[in-house]
């Protein structure tokens, strides 16, 4: 028991609070399992809640960064509105060709994070305010782009949403008797991809490592040579970027453009990050804590619509509660490790 | 001038004038202001002005309360939307009981703002406690109300809308028979009046400043730095009962998903607008209120030029920018310093002449 006590005390902060997170979506899984019966079970509901939630995947981890270095961006969900009212628009006025949609989606990105990035970096205005008034425009953008809701009816973007790859030996047999192959969308492969690639980067490269320094101690930081004003322009460059490539899987599940596509994504955004263990005080978080956050958070929905309180209601107040009780256990957490260290 | 320039109050000042002078020369019947009769047969005022000082009134309430609540703790709450809601679900509760059309209320109005108060207060509080205890950043521990609010409104009222036929009801919202200016302006400024009262008698304004600037000095100095954060939470809390009055007043009835939306964030830049620094310590109230009079001029003007609401935004975010950019320190220095080297550059043409 000593040894498990030191060993929780010698842990970093990440560590501590992602093995909290993935302790605790385990937990959630396996009560769901016992409660709500087999469909939990299933592969199959797990790769639809990957498949649902593939662009928050994406989103998060650009929200991750950006609040390790200490900042935070509210405009991810608007972009991801933008991204997609953009390129429905491209492919189904214009009868452009895939590729160029894609990189339509980016650039659009980068432009963001470009601009944000400045402002916050190197005009140190606070990047709420800047996030705030970047939400406000992609919205109001969106609306001018174009005012209804549609489909695309593109053919090659069609045949892409509707790509499905199939996981081997996940499938299950259906009430008929059939054997039906489990399968992920394409956006859950990209989402993997951006977790691992961003993981990679925050772990092993110089660059990430100094996003952990200037989210802990802005003076030290610059102390120990770091760029801060880069570092942080960069954060902003990459979390923009991540949401335009979110923008775009988030298009390619739905297949159409909206005013109100994302609404409150960069809420569940952070929401997402902050039960995955990134504290918005900067230089502690971790994407594949991020990665569960959005599991977790994916899963109480699922059970909430799954028990029959389907009254909208419900999933507010279970993310609130599920929220506040994360928060505060951080809280609590790390101050008595900071005590336990001073003594 | 130099003394003008930099007094905090000339901002928002200035960017009223600027609206206004814009209307004036674009189309002077932004002024008009017409004498009608409304559907009840009350002689009433109308036009663009009256529009803007009427509906103009919520935020610059809101704005009061987010103003002390950025000074104290130094972040902002974005609930008070979810918030008004809650607070304006319990208020026709209060009213209608189980019976969604009621003829006659069942309390009186006062009963209903009283409890509807509380409750807001009791939310507030909740926030405060996680900012000033748990020391959780305020816009995160506000993230938490922001996501639940909308459907605890709903689930007070089991998701039904309640409508009040009663035309009592709607004067808080609307007009009192005689008085020909909407009633909300009135409550707005009695709300102002108050607040200003209050810090000029108390030490309400001198404590949140100090604990803004500095929460241990301030607690060294004997400041309850933790009571105060909460205490403007709470007070916060209250404004926004009296917004949730206004707004279910003028519908006589709630929308949960609609109502009061995105008011969270024309408060914050309420607050920004006026001058003051989101990052805490001093304030200007008076700069703040005006900042809330320019942002639902901005809005009206807009409108008048047949921008779709949804489009709104883009044209704030815009504005937003371009006040933060020219008010950011580092902006005005490397500008003073482009300014001498002009003028250097200047001189130094007229000496080679």
């Amino acid at each position: 028991m000593s040894k498990i006590t030191s060993k929780f005390k010698n842990m970093t902060d990440t560590n501590l609070l992602l093995t909290i997170t993935i302790v605790v979506f385990f937990l959630m899984y396996i009560g769901a399992i016992i409660f709500q019966g087999k469909g939990f079970l299933k592969p199959q509901t797990f790769f639809n809640i990957l498949n649902a939630n593939a662009a928050l995947i994406i989103l998060s981890c650009g929200m991750s960064l950006v609040m390790i270095t200490g900042g935070i961006d509210i405009s991810v969900g608007g972009v991801t509105a933008l991204v997609s009212m953009c390129c429905a628009v491209y492919l189904d006025y214009k009868g452009g060709n895939v590729a160029v949609s894609m990189l339509i989606a980016i650039l659009i990105g980068l432009a963001y994070g470009i601009v944000q990035g400045f402002l916050v970096a190197y005009l140190d205005i606070q990047p709420f305010i800047v996030s705030l008034a970047g939400m406000f425009f992609a919205r109001g953008m969106t609306t001018i782009v174009n005012t209804n809701p549609f489909n695309v009816a593109n053919e090659s973007f069609v045949a892409l949403k509707d790509t499905r790859i199939i996981v081997p030996g996940m499938g299950s047999v259906n009430k008929l008797g059939k054997y039906v192959n489990a399968y992920v969308e394409i956006g859950v492969i990209v989402a993997l991809i951006v977790v691992i690639v961003m993981f990679c980067l925050l772990r092993w490269t110089k660059l990430g490592r100094s996003f952990y320094a200037v989210g802990g101690n802005k003076q030290s930081a610059l102390m120990l040579g770091i760029n801060v004003k880069k570092t942080k322009f960069l954060s902003h460059v990459i979390c923009s970027l991540l949401a335009g490539i979110g923008g775009y899987v988030y298009f390619l599940h739905v297949g159409s453009g909206a005013v109100t596509h994302a609404q409150g994504a960069e809420m569940n955004a952070i929401a997402s990050s902050i039960i995955g263990g990134t504290m918005l005080t900067g230089g502690v978080g971790n994407v594949i804590g991020t990665f569960f956050g959005v599991l977790s958070l994916s899963t109480i929905q699922n059970i909430v619509s799954s028990a029959g309180l389907d009254q909208a209601w419900w999933t507010g107040i279970t993310i609130a509660a599920m929220l506040c009780i994360f928060l505060v256990v951080q809280s609590v957490v790390m101050a008595r490790k900071k005590s336990a260290v001073k003594k | 001038m130099s003394r003008i320039l930099k007094n905090q109050i000339f901002i928002p000042i200035a960017a009223l004038l600027l609206l206004l002078l814009f209307n004036l020369i674009a189309d002077p019947t932004f002024f008009k202001i017409a004498m009608g009769v409304n559907s009840d047969g009350n002689p009433v005022l109308s036009g663009p002005i009256i529009t803007i000082i009427n509906n103009g009134s919520e935020l610059a309430i809101l704005a009061i309360g987010m103003t002390l609540v950025t000074a104290a703790s130094g972040g902002q709450d974005i609930s008070v939307g979810a918030a008004i809601a809650i607070a304006g679900s319990t208020m026709l509760r209060v009213l209608c009981g189980t019976n969604t059309r009621p003829d006659t209320l069942r309390t009186p109005v006062f009963v209903a703002f009283i409890v509807g108060c509380l409750v807001a207060m009791a939310f507030g509080a909740f926030n405060g406690l996680l900012v000033s205890i748990f020391k959780i950043q305020p816009m995160v521990a506000t993230l938490i109300l922001y996501t639940a609010g909308r459907s605890i409104a709903a689930w007070i009222n089991n998701n039904e809308l309640p409508i009040i036929s009663d035309p009592k009801f709607a004067y808080y919202g609307g007009f009192i028979p005689g008085i020909p200016v909407p009633t909300p302006f009135f409550i707005a400024m009695a709300c102002v009046v108050i607040i200003f009262l209050v810090l000029k008698f108390t030490n309400l304004g001198l404590y949140t400043q100090a604990v803004g600037i500095n929460e241990s000095s301030s607690r060294l100095n004997g400041i309850n730095p933790v009571f105060i954060k909460w205490l403007t939470f709470v007070i916060l809390g209250v404004c926004v009962a009296v917004a949730a009055l206004i707004k279910v007043s003028r519908l006589s009835s709630i929308n949960y998903s609609v109502i009061a939306k995105d008011i969270e964030m024309d408060a914050i830049l309420a607050v920004a607008l006026g001058g003051n620094a989101l990052s805490g310590g001093k304030f200007n109230m008076a700069a703040s209120i005006i900042g809330a009079f320019v942002i639902q001029t901005l809005t009206t003007t807009l409108f008048k030029y047949n921008v779709p609401s949804d489009a709104l935004p883009a044209y704030k975010a815009v504005v937003v920018i371009l006040l933060v950019v020219i008010s950011a320190p580092t902006f005005r220095e490397s500008m003073t310093k482009l300014m001498s080297r002009l003028k250097s550059g200047k001189k130094k043409e007229v000496a080679n002449v």
